[in-house]
């Protein structure tokens, strides 16, 4: 795979390998997979299943968590333990379960309204803390669940059940969001582009720390075409900016097209690669520290999306929170000088006792 | 009465300290505490020390303060202001090695010794909120136990991150007060579904909403009843003193890991700042908390390959396997949805449903069976009138019942540690008398779920304040009250 860099941290370090080769079918539970047919989350799960087996890592030591929608039925059509939770909440449960056991692969599906509507808070303190989970937000820019009412990724003006004059709010960038908590991975991709996406799954699974991805996900049923602009087979790459680390940010069918540092304001934009010239084309740094430039990046897209960034906007290593929390445990731990129960006794005893015979 | 310028006084036996007046005036009570001291003969060493140890870093205010400690002794003793003095005897308690402890250290101190006696690891997490935050303060000093505290964005995430962690084979606790009970009801109800120990501290404080912070109420026990949507229902323990803390945590515990469900633990303010002498335990003698975690397939697939089911229950408890990630062959999903008896799978029959809820609801009630009997305290055997209660006005009621003994009268008192389940003899101990009366720091919340379960016409005794000692003329009223209620008129 060479459309998303290779970051090689070693951060399945405290996960339990297994020797037994897996298969994609592992990962498969009994239940019937319930999504309308022919929506992207099929392509998710598929994509999700077929690309663990490469971790190699023992099932039972992968947690999937969800909140509340269509994409969060996902734990039960995986093989591994779930939590399906409630709403909003699968950040915040996810949490406790990564700082309680570190010998847990933790994922949490979201989509566009549980991770960024009612449980927004979460999302964004989770991403902040650097806790080891792998976010997936599933965004299809509506509400499937509850049958079509517009999303907190809704372009203004959306036509909904509840906004039937229109949608007046201003919709959330998701990558945007999270580079603005300072969230230490942070990804975009496709659900209809397998190899794309896979690759997208690794990065953020080798990725120590909190991992945020954004998948693009149509709902054929209440937003269906929400990605067709860059899904276009013939003119999709013109507003599809593909990064790779290292590599110069230049798109379009031919190649035409390059992201360059404006001029004028110091502002990313895009511009015409033959008229610039190459050696002004921006290449990508998806380690630079500053999260200032991935910002820049995801502001390539607007709300209706003319250019659309996929691949890893940010990746850096930063201390997390569950490894520092149980860091700290371990250091008070290692002071002890007898067992926990001698230690109760002096604690309940404490310092100012008196006796009474 | 007699009539002192404290303030005066504390100044004039500060100044050689070049305090300003101000503060040396704050130094006041320490010539109070001494004065006080002198009036019932008691040792000032202690005092002193203490002194001298809490402002070791500030040598002249620890001066300032012995030296106004010391005034206030000497005035008592040199003034003719004074004409007894008094030695109070020690209460009478049973032998032991004693300490102070306030309801909220003795609360902490539980969870961790739970976490001790369990063997798993404790995991707090928690939202910071009056008057329950020093609980998490003190678990937080605590982590040399390989405790976890996690101080979340808000009162939900506290509780969702300890649901999480107990997923996860923790011992999963959260501490809040009523605003914050509000906002963890879903999650409760989620951990009602997944059936996975939870210890909820609810540390209950004047409401509705913001209502009195700091002062003290027992008005959340509806809301530990029955705040939640569907049927959801969640054990009740409720500590009687800040010392009764400690084994009402280790109780609450017991109940989680044992029946796989949510506690409340539903302690107030009055307890939880209040402190009173606690006999230290003998850690031999703390209950084994410890737990199984399921590690292998409980049941057979139908071509005959076992599987794991993971609400397959304990026929005694009614409990289900608590099978923890990282085991390997018992991978399973749960979640807020009904599920099919036994499989855990999705389930919207309505037979099912019915079933569940029903299950669920006897698992609770079966709580009961592991529950000692609710014992009166009538010393003359033959009262008709029951005082029943619950949480911190056990000390008062006792008070109440003394002085209408001491009035010559007979009155029982009972006191509940578990309201839900109630104790298997409660409806026989409330048919043994004429009346029932139950105080409350609420409008009758306590009263209202035993009239409804037991039929007993009960007298409530509302007051929605703290446990002031009240003046003469109101205590004597009040006595009045249960006294006509003794009497029968």
């Amino acid at each position: 795979m060479t459309d998303v860099v290779e970051l090689g941290f070693p951060s399945l370090g405290s996960i339990p390998k297994t020797d037994i080769p897996q298969r994609a079918a592992d990962f498969k539970t009994d239940q019937e997979v319930r999504w309308c047919p022919g929506c992207g989350d099929y392509a998710v799960l598929a994509a999700v299943q077929g690309f663990l087996p490469e971790l190699g890592l023992a099932r039972e030591n992968i947690v999937f968590v969800s909140g509340i929608g269509c994409s969060s039925r996902f734990p039960y059509y995986m093989n591994t333990y779930g939590m399906h939770s409630i709403h909003g909440r699968a950040p915040a449960i996810a949490t406790g379960l990564a700082s309680a056991r570190e010998d847990l692969s933790v994922w949490v599906v979201t989509g566009d309204g549980d991770a960024l509507s009612i449980g927004g808070n979460h999302l964004i303190h989770a991403l902040r803390r650097n806790v080891n989970l792998k976010i997936l937000l599933f965004n299809n820019r509506i509400y499937g669940l509850t049958k079509g009412q517009y999303s907190p990724t809704s372009e203004v003006g959306k036509i909904t059940k509840s906004t039937p004059m229109g949608s007046l709010d201003n919709p959330f960038n998701p990558v945007s969001l999270a580079l603005g908590a300072e969230t230490t991975f942070v990804a975009r991709t496709i659900d209809s582009d397998r190899k794309h996406l896979t690759s997208v799954l690794r990065a953020a699974a080798e990725h120590r720390g909190t991992a945020l991805v954004e998948i693009y996900q149509n709902c054929n049923i209440f937003n269906d075409g929400a990605f067709d602009l860059i899904k276009d087979r013939t003119n999709g790459a013109d507003w599809t900016v593909r990064m790779e680390h290292g590599e110069p940010l230049v798109f379009g069918t031919d190649s035409s097209r390059g992201v360059i540092r404006d001029p004028e304001n110091g502002m990313l934009t895009v511009a015409d690669v033959n008229e610039v010239g190459k050696d002004k084309i921006v290449v990508h740094d998806a380690h630079a520290e500053d999260s200032a430039y991935a910002y820049a990046l995801s502001r390539l897209s607007t709300k209706d999306l003319p250019y659309t960034p996929i691949g890893v906007f940010r990746s850096v290593e930063h201390p997390t929170y569950d490894d520092q929390l149980r860091g700290q445990v371990a250091a008070a731990e290692a002071k002890l000088a007898g067992d926990h129960t001698s230690e109760l006794g002096s604690l309940l005893r404490g310092q100012d006792t008196w006796t009474v015979d | 009465m007699h009539s002192l310028d404290l303030t005066g006084m504390t100044v004039e036996a500060v100044k050689e300290f070049g305090l300003g007046r101000k503060e040396a005036a704050r130094a006041k009570n320490m010539f109070a505490l001494g004065l006080l001291s002198w009036m019932y003969n008691r040792p000032t060493e202690g005092t002193i020390d203490f002194l001298r140890s809490k402002f070791a870093k500030k040598p002249d205010i620890a001066n300032a303060n012995v030296a106004a400690f010391r005034a206030g002794w000497n005035y008592g003793e040199t003034t003719e202001d004074f004409s007894v003095s008094y030695e109070v005897k020690p209460a009478a308690m049973a032998a032991g090695t004693y300490r102070n402890i306030s309801g909220n250290l003795a609360l902490a101190y539980g969870l961790v010794a739970a976490s001790v006696q369990s063997g798993l690891p404790l995991f707090l997490g928690a939202y910071p909120i009056t008057p329950a935050s020093d609980i998490l303060h003190e678990l937080s000093k605590h982590k040399r136990f390989g405790v976890q505290t996690f101080q979340a964005e808000d009162e939900i995430a506290g509780i969702g991150a300890a649901l999480g962690a107990s997923f996860g084979g923790a011992l999963g606790v959260t501490t809040t007060s009523g605003p914050g009970v509000a906002l963890k009801s879903e999650t409760i109800g989620l951990a009602v579904s997944l059936e996975l120990p939870l210890v909820i501290c609810a540390i209950q404080r004047g409401g509705p909403s913001t209502g009195l912070p700091t002062k003290t109420e027992q008005a959340d026990l509806m809301q530990a009843m029955y705040g939640r949507n569907g049927e959801a229902p969640v054990p009740i323990v409720a500590p009687q003193s800040p010392a009764d803390c400690f084994d009402a945590a280790l109780e609450a515990v017991r109940i989680a890991l044992t029946y796989r469900t949510p506690v409340f633990l539903l302690s107030d303010g009055y307890l939880a700042n209040g402190s009173e002498p606690w006999r230290i335990p003998d850690i031999a003698g703390l209950p084994d908390l410890s737990v199984e975690f399921a590690t292998e397939p409980n049941h057979t697939d139908a071509k005959g390959n076992p599987e794991f089911w993971p609400y397959l229950r304990d026929p005694e408890t009614l409990a289900r396997p608590w099978a923890i990630p990282g085991t390997a062959g018992l991978e399973h999903r749960i979640g807020g949805i009904e599920k099919a008896d036994g499989s855990g799978n999705i389930s919207y029959d309505p037979a099912n449903h019915d079933l569940m809820v029903r299950t669920r609801q006897a698992k609770v009630d079966g709580v009961a069976r592991s529950i000692p009997d609710l014992e009166v305290d009538d010393p003359n055997g033959d009262a008709k009138v029951l005082v029943l209660g619950w949480g911190s006005t056990y000390g008062p009621i006792g008070a109440a019942c003394r002085r209408v003994r001491k009035a010559g009268h007979s009155i029982a008192q009972g006191h509940l540690r578990h309201i839900n389940p109630f104790p298997t003899n409660l409806g026989e101990v409330l048919k043994r008398y004429e009346k029932v009366i139950i105080p409350e720091m609420n409008l009758g919340q306590l009263i209202t779920l035993i009239r409804a379960r037991y039929l007993v016409d009960a007298m409530g005794y509302n007051k929605n304040a703290r446990h002031a000692v009240p003046g003469r003329r109101a205590r004597r009223g009040a006595d009045r009250d249960v006294i006509a209620g003794v009497d029968g008129s």
